[in-house]
């Protein structure tokens, strides 16, 4: 395949918007390799073995236990996968890291914790942006966890707003070192590593400056105490004060004032894999759910045989292949963009920051979508413990509290929302996703009579792929109106962003369900993927509920008069089903399959 | 020391079980297979042998092209080299023969097997095999020690336990015990990508006699409703429990 080929073939972060895309153009779960499927039993095995096994420990601040596990998993190989081969890693491709991600997080925010802030914004950095001599001499040692890192952006004043860190870096008289004085907080696994990425600024710089600092008390570096918090309780969590902490020059990472792009760029990765991070979870915090049950009895009877019970199964089900449909769909984009880069002579190092950069966008709304299902499902599942789900003595107290970071770290879910919305908008200005043609069609449209034909939906999922098209319609009559209002000030009107964000979030999630589906119908046969399309139009159904409250609160907030009528009408009719799917049924149908699998597995 | 493992492909302990073609075969669909437990001790007791004393293993399943999984799974433990058998395993004295013509050909000094597969249970392929070959035989084994051509083997046996002197070659039906459940090895990343580069023949089955054949497979009565009696009501219970479970 020519490079050419390729380029056309694979979709440009964002253009999912804009551009039908194909179900065999997708890339799902079941498409794992026996390799990956290996990787993914070994890594299951290592989960079940020695974290589920011990869930008690986690709970109780066995931080020791914690570092224990990291190097169990060290030695089998699952903190190396993303690194280059050159640096004794494995050089696994983008999938593949994110499938021992999913599966190596499910048990207990802890250790998912642990593991994502050592293999990601611990390490991605150096990878990505280190100098050759850094990493010959950092990388092997974090790739096989003879030693751990640790990633120091937040402050007590910057949180969100990263760039405004307090922190000093000034040069030594000599001009061989920069002396860093600062403070920084939330910092995982601080009281376990021997590397810290610390992020501080050089004089008056408008941007901040990324180092690579050892950890040596001797240095200057003091710890605080392991912060009490609400979950992830055996993730090392604290503060870390740098007082005149000498660093050579040598280990500045990448160039001075490069620092707030890097953070925003491992936060990138970071994003994604902490959609993957949420998934195995929900697969976890399912099966109890489905297994208690199918066991417990109330009124003579299991309670899987209720309604209400069903209706909550049916939707943490529909959430987790939703979630596992998109996520692997946006890994293989970044996994063939990558080569892509590569093949048309990009190092490797570059070829994977602009990879997953070219998917920000997606990055952004997996980490929302996906860590928002987990919670969700952690609450459900607790409710269906009843009484049981509040002990601390079964897992789901520790789950509901452990999922709830995850809407907070990488980027609040906020951010991330208003991230994902101002990146196309800016993507669109720039070009690199044409937004404005297809907005002015979609204004065309409104203009015009709609088709009174009765359309052939007789193909499966023929409605839903239809309704998708007609969905990405409201975002861009929402979006184009609201830019073409605001132009550059739009960012300030974030409840506007959010509603919109909320939009394209759920258009992305359905169309991956159902793109995922309508791909192993066709190679499978329908009859194999009776329940996965119950859920492809349940998940689909919900986003369009979604939409229409999301759209029409955006458009009462811009426009009015025959503007806001015209786009509420367009709002209607790009939301109509001909038929609509009886979800009760539906949410039944996928209840008593999970129910009868006493798990959730669908690949 | 050569080392030849032998493998059953079984499903997964928590599958579930149904059967098609009136009851002739077991469904596969939507089961996960695994090496089977048994095989899996002597595979991990094998893998001392080759990290302590160096020697060579060498795995081998007879199934079609569905276990190969399976074997790269030993390879990726750490096995050297996999032969698949490509025929249908139906009975014991089927397997044996086919694995006695591997072991011939590759001049083996130990072979492991499971002491009984966890699927159909049979329990008598390393009997049958070690027969066929006409050499020495452990089975049940639970200690295996080596040292040149001397072995020292111990077996259970009821309420106890039977230290044995034997020389090589040898058969051994292996079991838990051979090593503990928490030396079973995971397979690690490095080992499944090495596993991809190892070796994997396949070999022809021969002729041999199929001794018998599944006419019918049949699964437990499903458990019937459950009857609660009142706690003050005894003398109904024990009406019950005479007339009814008729178990006192």
């Amino acid at each position: 395949m020519s490079t050419e080929t390729m380029n056309k073939e694979i979709l440009r972060g964002g253009q999912f918007l804009v551009k039908e895309t194909q179900c065999e153009d997708v890339f799902t779960l079941e498409d794992l390799s026996e390799e990956q499927r290996m990787m993914r039993e070994s890594t299951k095995e290592f989960a079940d073995r020695e974290l589920w096994a011990h869930w008690e420990r986690f709970e109780k601040k066995d931080y020791a236990y914690t570092e224990e596990c990291m190097r169990k998993a060290g030695e089998l190989g699952l903190l190396s996968v993303a690194v280059p081969e050159k640096y004794e890693g494995l050089g696994m491709g983008f999938v593949s890291t994110m499938l021992v991600c999913d599966y190596i997080s499910g048990v207990t925010g802890s250790f998912s914790t642990a593991f994502g802030a050592h293999t990601g914004i611990g390490t991605m950095p150096i990878t990505l942006y280190g100098t050759e001599e850094q990493k010959q001499k950092y990388v092997p040692k974090l790739a096989s966890g003879e030693w751990f890192g640790a990633y120091c952006l937040t402050e007590p004043g910057a949180g969100s707003d990263a760039n405004s860190g307090k922190t000093k870096a000034v040069l030594s008289d000599d001009g061989k070192y920069y002396n860093i004085t600062g403070q920084k907080m939330w910092i995982s696994n601080a009281g376990f590593c021997n590397l810290f990425i610390v992020f501080a600024r050089i004089e008056d710089d408008k941007y901040i400056t990324g180092f690579i600092v050892e950890n040596d008390p001797k240095n200057g570096i003091t710890l605080g105490d392991e912060e009490k918090k609400l979950g992830i309780h055996s993730s090392s969590t604290r503060q870390v004060f740098f007082n005149d902490t000498e660093v050579p020059i040598e280990n500045m990472l990448s160039e001075r004032g490069n620092g707030f792009k890097i953070a925003m760029n491992a936060l990138n990765i970071g994003r994604i894999k902490l959609a993957a991070a949420c998934l195995d979870a929900q697969r976890r915090v399912l099966t109890e759910a489905v297994k208690y049950a199918n066991e417990r009895m109330q009124f003579r009877t299991p309670i899987i045989n209720f309604g209400a019970i069903k209706a909550k199964i049916a939707n943490m089900a529909t959430n987790a292949y939703a979630g596992e449909s998109a996520s692997y769909r946006a890994a293989k984009n970044i996994e063939d963009r990558i080569a892509l880069r590569e093949a048309d002579g990009n190092s490797h190092q570059d070829a994977e920051l602009k990879g997953v950069e070219e998917y920000a966008i997606e990055c952004s709304i997996l980490k929302v979508a996906v860590s928002e299902h987990l919670q969700e499902t952690t609450d459900e599942g607790l409710q269906i413990f009843g009484g049981m789900g509040f002990s601390a003595d079964t897992p789901m107290e520790s789950a509901w509290r452990d999922a709830r970071i995850s809407r907070i770290y990488e980027g609040t879910n906020e951010i991330n929302r208003m991230l994902a919305v101002g990146m196309l908008v800016k993507k669109a200005m720039k070009g690199h996703v044409d937004l404005l043609g297809p907005a002015t069609a979609v204004g065309e449209e409104l203009m015009g009579i709609p088709s009174f034909e009765t359309p052939d939906f007789s193909e499966l999922l023929s409605e839903e792929k239809d309704l998708i098209t007609r969905l990405k319609k409201v975002f861009l009559m929402v979006a184009g109106s609201a830019v073409q209002k605001f132009g550059p000030e739009l960012e300030k009107h974030q409840q506007l962003m959010l509603a919109a964000a909320d939009i394209l979030i759920e258009i992305y999630m359905a169309e991956s369900s159902v793109l995922r589906t309508e791909k192993n119908a066709r190679r499978s046969g329908e009859e194999s993927q009776k329940t996965q399309i119950a859920m492809s139009k349940l998940y689909l159904y919900n986003a369009v509920e979604t939409i229409i409250k999301k759209g029409k609160e955006a458009i009462i907030s811009f426009a009015e008069g025959d503007e806001q009528r015209m786009m509420l009408m367009g709002l209607k009719r790009f939301t109509k089903y001909t038929n609509y799917p009886n979800v009760t049924a539906l949410r039944t149908q996928i209840a008593d399959a999970v129910a009868e699998q006493n798990e959730y597995t669908f690949d | 020391m050569k080392i030849l493992v032998c493998i059953s492909n079984v499903p997964d302990t928590t599958s579930k079980i149904n059967f098609t073609e009136d009851d002739t075969k077991f469904d596969t669909n939507g089961v996960q297979f695994v090496i089977n437990p048994n095989d899996e001790f002597g595979l991990t007791r094998a893998m001392w042998f080759k990290e302590k004393q160096g020697a060579t293993i060498h795995v081998v399943s007879v199934g079609e092209v569905s276990v190969e999984p399976t074997l790269r799974k030993a390879l990726a433990i750490g096995a050297d080299e996999a032969i698949r058998i490509n025929t249908i395993p139906t009975d014991g004295l089927f397997v044996a023969q086919q694995l006695a013509e591997v072991v011939k050909n590759g001049q083996y000094d130990l072979i492991i097997a499971g002491r009984e597969s966890i699927d159909y249970n049979g329990g008598m392929v390393p009997g049958i095999l070690a027969t066929l070959l006409d050499i020495n035989f452990i089975n049940t084994c639970i200690g295996l020690e080596i040292e040149g051509d001397a072995v020292t083997a111990i077996r259970e046996i009821d309420g106890g336990k039977e230290t044995l002197a034997t020389t090589l070659p040898l058969v051994v039906g292996g079991q838990k015990g051979l090593v503990e459940e928490s030396e079973l090895r995971i397979p690690n990343m490095r080992g499944i990508m090495m596993a991809r580069k190892k070796v994997l023949n396949v070999v022809e089955p021969t002729d041999s006699i199929r001794g018998t054949e599944d006419a019918k497979f049949e699964k437990p009565a499903p458990k019937g409703a459950v009857k609660l009696v009142d706690s003050d009501k005894i003398e109904e219970l024990i009406d019950l429990l005479h007339n009814e479970a008729k178990v006192i």
